[in-house]
């Protein structure tokens, strides 16, 4: 089966910029994989997803996504993708169940109306169904404002997948969410890439969260420094059995020298 | 295909909407300026100088600011893209799988609406200040409003892929819109301007909307030839032209600067 996810040689330098953010990386991510991005602040991870997930232009190498051109049919990749960007990016002036509502119409999934008991039972089904399950039942007709870190973490969740994405970009999803919160959205979304085999494409510098990813890759810098399962990634380093976050600190520590 | 299209387009229309009707301020003040341009300035220009021009000067300044109060409304609804990118909104409008275009067209449609809830504010503001309304000349202004908001929507969108922060909103609204409000006849005719304020006044694109609201509440006036400059059909051929040129350009060089940091 040809990979999900396959970046060749990608560069991305920014404008009035002398050094790439990203440097010649290359890497691939198989279907259903849950696949996690690890590097220090400013190492490229953001840029790399940002390209991946079309909001960004590369400035050399190729990149795939289920098989489309990110570029060139960045509307056929953008159909099937989800993205939990770093910075919560709902409607704060909406409630939470517009935000969903606003989502689905925007991807073509239901007809769109501007007062929820006018949209489709299918639809009123699915968000109550979602909502239950994230806990938020109560609260989802009730403005962003109202809402904590947590549920707003949870509510974007809710509408990535509305869609049923291939693959669910996590952008250091769990940032300033209590261990609660953190658990409880986890728990969630490996229940999803269950059911529905969704790839997870993770950032994150909470690395007991990338403790159960498939591969894992590293970078520094711009570059790709390791990848591997994470046993792999432990076992050729001089400390005995490191646990993943001290195999990354000796990692990062190697490369920077 | 163009089903979903035009579903997203009206999604993002309405989203504007049900925010506007949130944001008791913002409605409120949409209502502000008009009413001070037509009730004070007006008034007190017809009752002074009005006398000598032989039409009814109130009248004149209420088509006026008529069609600038949608052209303004549309233009600064437009550039609040910049607000949902301080946000992040923005991120989610821009992974969506829909033509940037409807992005762009979504929200023009949706700061129409919202112009137009200030617009109706207005034009009951004229009736209770007696400017002449018949029925055929209402029916007449709506779709004419409409043209001046989607040109300044289009225009608005223009301004956007040249301004990356609130801060430069704010500081460079009022000279893409001031020039544009005294050379395209709000308050004063333009017929008889000195050739080098006509030759910029013919530059100006609100000088189109202003015309082709005028030329569609004076069309069976005894007055008309010497309030509108243009055949209605001009006005209304050039408001088109420009409106496409602005909304591709406009849209073109917003997604490149948008994707291509």
């Amino acid at each position: 089966m040809p990979p999900i996810i396959e970046v060749k040689n990608l560069v991305k330098r920014y404008r009035k910029s002398k050094i790439n953010a990203v440097d010649d990386i290359s890497f691939s991510v198989g279907e259903g994989e849950f696949f996690a991005l690890l590097g220090p602040n400013g190492a490229g991870k953001t840029t790399t997803i940002s390209i991946l997930n079309t909001t960004l232009i590369k400035t050399s190498g190729q990149a795939r996504l289920c098989g489309f051109d990110i570029e060139k049919q960045a509307g056929e990749v953008r159909q099937r993708i989800g993205v939990i960007f770093q910075n919560p990016s709902l409607d704060r002036n909406l409630t939470a169940e517009e935000n969903v509502r606003f989502h689905a119409s925007l991807y073509g999934l239901y007809p769109f109306r501007p007062i929820f008991s006018l949209m489709s039972n299918s639809y009123k089904e699915k968000v109550f169904e979602l909502a239950e399950l994230m806990g938020i039942r109560q609260e989802i007709f009730q403005p962003i404002i109202t809402f904590s870190g947590g549920m707003k973490r949870k509510l974007e969740i809710i509408r990535g997948l509305m869609h049923n994405p291939r693959v669910l970009f996590l952008d250091e999803p769990t940032t300033g969410l209590d261990p609660a919160s953190r658990r409880n959205v986890w728990e969630y979304l490996q229940n999803v890439r269950r059911k529905e085999s969704t790839t997870i494409f993770l950032t994150t510098h909470y690395l007991e969260e990338a403790e159960s990813a498939d591969h894992i890759a590293i970078i520094n810098k711009g570059k790709l420094i390791s990848y591997g399962t994470p046993e792999e990634i432990k076992k050729d380093l001089k400390i005995q059995t490191p646990t993943l976050e001290e195999a990354y600190l000796e990692i990062i520590k190697n490369h920077d020298n | 295909m163009i089903t979903k299209e035009i579903n997203a387009i009206f999604t993002i229309a309405f989203r504007d909407l049900i925010k506007l009707l949130r944001d008791r301020a913002r409605v409120l003040s949409g209502f502000v300026f008009p009413f001070l341009f037509i009730g004070i300035l007006g008034s007190s220009l017809n009752a002074t100088i009005g006398e000598n021009l032989g039409f009814n000067f109130l009248t004149f300044i209420f088509t006026g600011v008529f069609a600038q109060a949608l052209f303004q409304s549309s233009a600064a609804g437009v550039i609040s893209l910049v607000q949902d990118r301080e946000n992040d909104f923005s991120q989610e409008l821009f992974i969506s799988p829909i033509s940037r275009y409807s992005i762009i067209l979504g929200k023009i449609f949706g700061e129409t609406l919202v112009a137009y809830v200030a617009g109706f504010g207005v034009l009951i503001f004229g009736f209770i200040i007696g400017v002449p309304l018949t029925l055929t000349q209402i029916a007449f202004l709506i779709p004419a409003g409409l043209a001046a908001c989607f040109l300044g929507g289009a225009f608005g969108i223009l301004v956007l892929s040249n301004i990356s922060s609130q801060r430069t909103v704010a500081q460079i609204f009022p000279f893409v819109l001031f020039p544009q409000i005294f050379l395209s006849g709000v308050f004063n005719p333009l017929i008889g301007l000195p050739p080098i304020l006509a030759f910029f006044s013919r530059l100006t694109p609100l000088t189109y909307a202003v015309d082709l609201v005028r030329g569609a509440y004076y069309a069976k006036s005894p007055v008309f030839s010497q309030v509108v400059v243009f055949h209605p059909a001009v006005s209304l051929f050039i408001t088109a032209a420009l409106f496409f040129l602005f909304l591709f350009l406009g849209t073109f060089l917003f997604v490149r600067k948008e994707r291509n940091k």
